[in-house]
């Protein structure tokens, strides 16, 4: 029976994954990825789906792909820069491919709001001969997993379902085939031995015609499916993928008869290009605009073929400066890039914008609200004592200290006041970037900060190598018992499984120590006095001759508050503000330039242990 | 139809709640909706926003500039961030409860509530203004500031459905725990908005 919901973009596709029959799901947590498998995992047991938390992308899709060998329908869901761990096995698996089926959803996040990079999944499985699906809402999302599915299975390939955060992040109203997820069917005969499973070069050699050959295959049926359209009779065409087409339909409702003037074709399974629906709707145009987010893909797929064709058809979009290059796109700036390529043909149409009340120009100068560590938040407790640290051996000895950040809520002590973080790459790199600015920095001490979650993701072979090369680094591990920035999902130190059954709790320290790390500290960040040990630990640690390891353990504020909150004495407090300027607290404000304590407090202590006048104390309990 | 919200605020202070609430209140009447939330990294006591797009067509999630129907801002430098997507003769509903950012790096403009909401008042002379968050807090919670606007917002007749759809969506919504409380400040915010603006 259908029904209606009000679904996040992950949630359909998590739902349309359990309507195809999903068998087991794995992934690592990522924005905008990251709900998809947090919504598995609510029907995980009624619906009898194997679902886990894996270390990293690359063992996630790993053990899809062993379930996938063996019949079963798979999912892995990451975000983009996930990919590019997972992108190892991805290579290969795409020369051997599935027996079930195997899907990966690959979150992209044009902007980027919360990545490294602005990098386009569309384009990777165009590098990787991974078909992909491009859907433009969360209605589409759900149709489309249910596809990538049916595809992966009848082609033995895997499938990239692609979204943006527009789509992942958006909640609308979905229609779903059924109101309440039923129990998926059991794995059938299991893995059958076979040569195909074992990837060599003559193997790979053999199957890389049937690899192309699929390409060519999935070309055609994709130019037959409704997620193509083609919209209008208009010689002016416009080409879109995903939320973009959106925008391109809304900015065309500024004309009248906007379907005699334009036909636009709107592309959903975006890799391998559907050229045969793109020829016939490039046949009826004379001129093209390209209206997508992030890489120039379907730019360069439509100027391909129309040099492969030969049409008189010129083409208007990033690279001929009609649209930016990165960044996320909304309905104002696909209206200006049509209207430039409007007046550029000589056009005297243009799509009209709104006239805002007031516009931005005539905005009163407004506060900078920068995100930052939340109040309590461990991580200010540990980068204030390396602070501290790394100022008293500047004393002591001159020697500076740069400090290498990692990825996770840490990476937030790049913020002032604290400015704790030097460098910030990607997952797991601090540790060994710390390693090479110690060959070229030796009269520096080095730090590296990194999460719990992110030193299990990977983390642990720059640690080896540290110890190996015997590199001269202080890792300061923050463990504050969860992975926070996504959304507190439990991870191989907790003790607990994604469905929230004991696991076997994996300690930091014992890792590290098996490693071969000589110095391993262990610090208690929680107690409200713990801002001196942290300090000890730091500067032991930052002293010591070689790979030295302090773990720093505490609790995510987000989760877990200390049930005190901290006030100001008045009588005591002498308005110097040294805790507001020293730590960004957002619970430390000035008002009046006095300090206050705000409503926020989760009572870290913190504060009170740097007051010059022991002017802060407990104010009370809280629930 | 179409009726395009953007709910502007402090990461925190449950702009996705309230965001969510407005989605299901829209589906339950008929509507298509389409949302765009800051999840994320920026949550953290950053500017987050919502928009909330409702009407007879699916479409993008993100509000154009100067299309929004209402804006309910629940924290006044928050508000006037988001202005220019507010178009002319849209509705402005506003908490005057300032929110200082945690820290004021070298360089960036210092906060000047007052200042803030007399600019607000001078650009929209109907604009409703009060301090949800210390109405919330009267009935028992701070944190209800967000149902508190929602409340406001039916007072002020600036929603397209009922008052009774949107009650209704509450009491499903939110855990029992809380319930009491939630609508408490949703009624005295509605009746509060009433008595301002004399509907």
């Amino acid at each position: 029976m259908t029904d209606k919901k009000l679904l996040m973009g992950n949630e359909a596709i998590a739902l349309g994954a359990i309507e195809a029959g999903v068998q087991v799901v794995t992934g690592y947590p990522g924005t905008p990825s990251t709900e998809a498998l947090e919504t598995i995992i609510r029907y995980a047991d009624r619906c009898g789906i194997y679902t886990e938390w894996s270390s990293n992308e690359k063992v996630a899709l790993e053990t899809a792909v062993g379930a996938a060998y063996s019949g079963a329908k798979a999912l892995v869901t990451m975000k983009q820069v996930g990919l590019n761990v997972a992108s190892d096995p991805l290579m290969s698996l795409s020369y051997i491919g599935v027996k079930g089926a195997l899907v990966l959803l690959v979150a992209d996040d044009p902007g980027p709001h919360s990545s490294q990079t602005e990098q386009d999944t569309r384009a990777f499985g165009h590098f990787a001969n991974i078909p992909v699906l491009d859907p433009a809402t969360p209605q589409e999302a759900y149709e489309m997993t249910k596809l990538a599915f049916e595809l992966s299975h009848e082609f033995e390939i895997p499938v990239i379902l692609r979204t943006t955060t527009r789509v992942s992040h958006s909640c609308g109203d979905v229609e779903v085939a059924v109101a309440e997820p039923e129990p998926v069917e059991a794995v059938g005969e299991g893995f059958v031995k076979d040569r195909r499973w074992t990837i060599f070069p003559r193997l790979t050699a053999e199957r890389h015609p049937w690899l192309e050959g699929v390409q060519e295959q999935l070309s055609e049926r994709f130019s037959e499916l409704p997620f193509n359209s083609v919209s209008g009779t208009g010689k002016i065409g416009i080409i879109a993928s995903g939320v973009s087409a959106l925008y391109v339909k809304e900015a065309m409702e500024s004309v009248r008869y906007s379907e005699e003037l334009f036909t636009l074709f709107t592309v959903g399974t975006v890799y391998p290009f559907p050229e045969k629906a793109a020829l016939s709707f490039l046949k009826e145009i004379d001129r093209l605009i390209v209206a997508e987010e992030l890489d120039p893909y379907l730019e360069e797929q439509v100027l391909q073929l129309i040099g492969k064709a030969h049409l008189p058809v010129d083409v208007y979009g990033k690279k001929n400066g009609f649209f930016p290059v990165g960044g996320e796109y909304n309905v104002n700036l696909v209206t200006d890039g049509i209207n430039l390529a409007l007046s550029a043909f000589g056009e005297s149409l243009r799509l009209s914008s709104a006239v805002p009340a007031i516009s931005k120009e005539k905005l009163p100068p407004l506060p900078v609200r920068a995100p930052t560590l939340c109040a309590g938040c461990m991580h200010r407790t540990v980068f204030y004592a390396f602070k501290q640290a790394a100022k008293q051996l500047k004393k002591e000895t001159q020697a500076d200290t740069i400090f290498s950040g990692d990825i996770g809520c840490y990476t937030l002590g790049n913020a002032y006041p604290l400015n704790m973080v030097d460098t910030c790459l990607c997952m797991g790199a601090g540790v060994s970037i710390a390693g090479g600015l110690s060959r070229t920095n030796p009269q520096a001490k080095q730090v590296a900060f990194i999460g719990d979650s992110t030193f299990f993701h990977s983390g642990i072979p720059a640690v080896v190598n540290a110890v190996y090369n015997g590199a001269d680094i202080t890792l300061a591990v923050l463990d504050n018992r969860t992975t926070a920035m996504t959304g507190h999902q439990p991870h191989p130190g907790i003790g607990l499984t994604a469905l929230g059954s004991a696991s076997k709790a994996i300690e930091i320290a014992d890792v590290v120590r098996s490693c071969g790390i000589e110095f391993i500290k262990t610090v208690n960040t929680v107690e409200a006095d713990s801002l001196g040990s942290c300090v000890k630990a730091a500067k032991e640690a930052m002293n010591f001759k070689g790979p030295s390891v302090v773990v720093f353990k505490g609790r995510c504020a987000g989760i877990t508050k200390s049930g005190k909150y901290y006030e100001i004495k008045p009588e005591a407090c002498t308005g110097c503000g040294f805790c507001v300027k020293e730590l960004g607290c957002p619970a430390l404000n000035l008002d009046a330039d006095k300090p206050v304590i705000q409503d926020s407090c989760s009572g870290c202590g913190l504060c009170a242990q740097i007051c010059p006048s022991e002017a802060i104390g407990i104010g009370g309990v809280k629930l | 139809m179409k009726y395009d919200i953007l709910i502007a605020g402090v990461g925190g202070q449950g702009v996705v709640l309230a965001s969510r609430m407005l989605a299901l209140a829209a589906m339950k009447s008929g509507f298509h909706v389409s949302t765009a939330e800051t999840i994320g990294m920026s949550q953290r006591e950053g500017s987050v926003s919502s928009h909330i797009r409702i009407g007879d067509k699916v479409s993008g999630s993100l509000i154009p500039i100067g299309q929004a129907d209402l804006l309910l801002g629940l924290e006044p430098a928050e508000t006037i961030r988001n202005l220019p997507f507010l178009r002319k003769g849209g509705k402005v509903l506003v908490n005057t409860h300032a929110i200082p950012p945690a820290s004021r790096p070298p360089g960036s403009p210092e906060y000047d509530p007052a200042a803030l909401l007399s600019f607000l008042s001078e650009c929209y002379p109907e604009i409703l203004c009060s301090d949800f968050t210390e109405l919330a807090e009267d009935v028992g919670t701070y944190r209800a500031a967000n149902v508190a606007m929602l409340g406001a917002a039916v007072g002020a007749r600036a929603l397209p459905f009922s008052e009774e759809t949107l009650k209704a969506v509450l009491d499903a919504e939110i855990p029992e725990k809380y319930r009491a409380v939630n609508r408490a400040a949703f009624e005295r915010a509605m009746k509060c908005i009433r008595f301002i603006s004399g509907t």
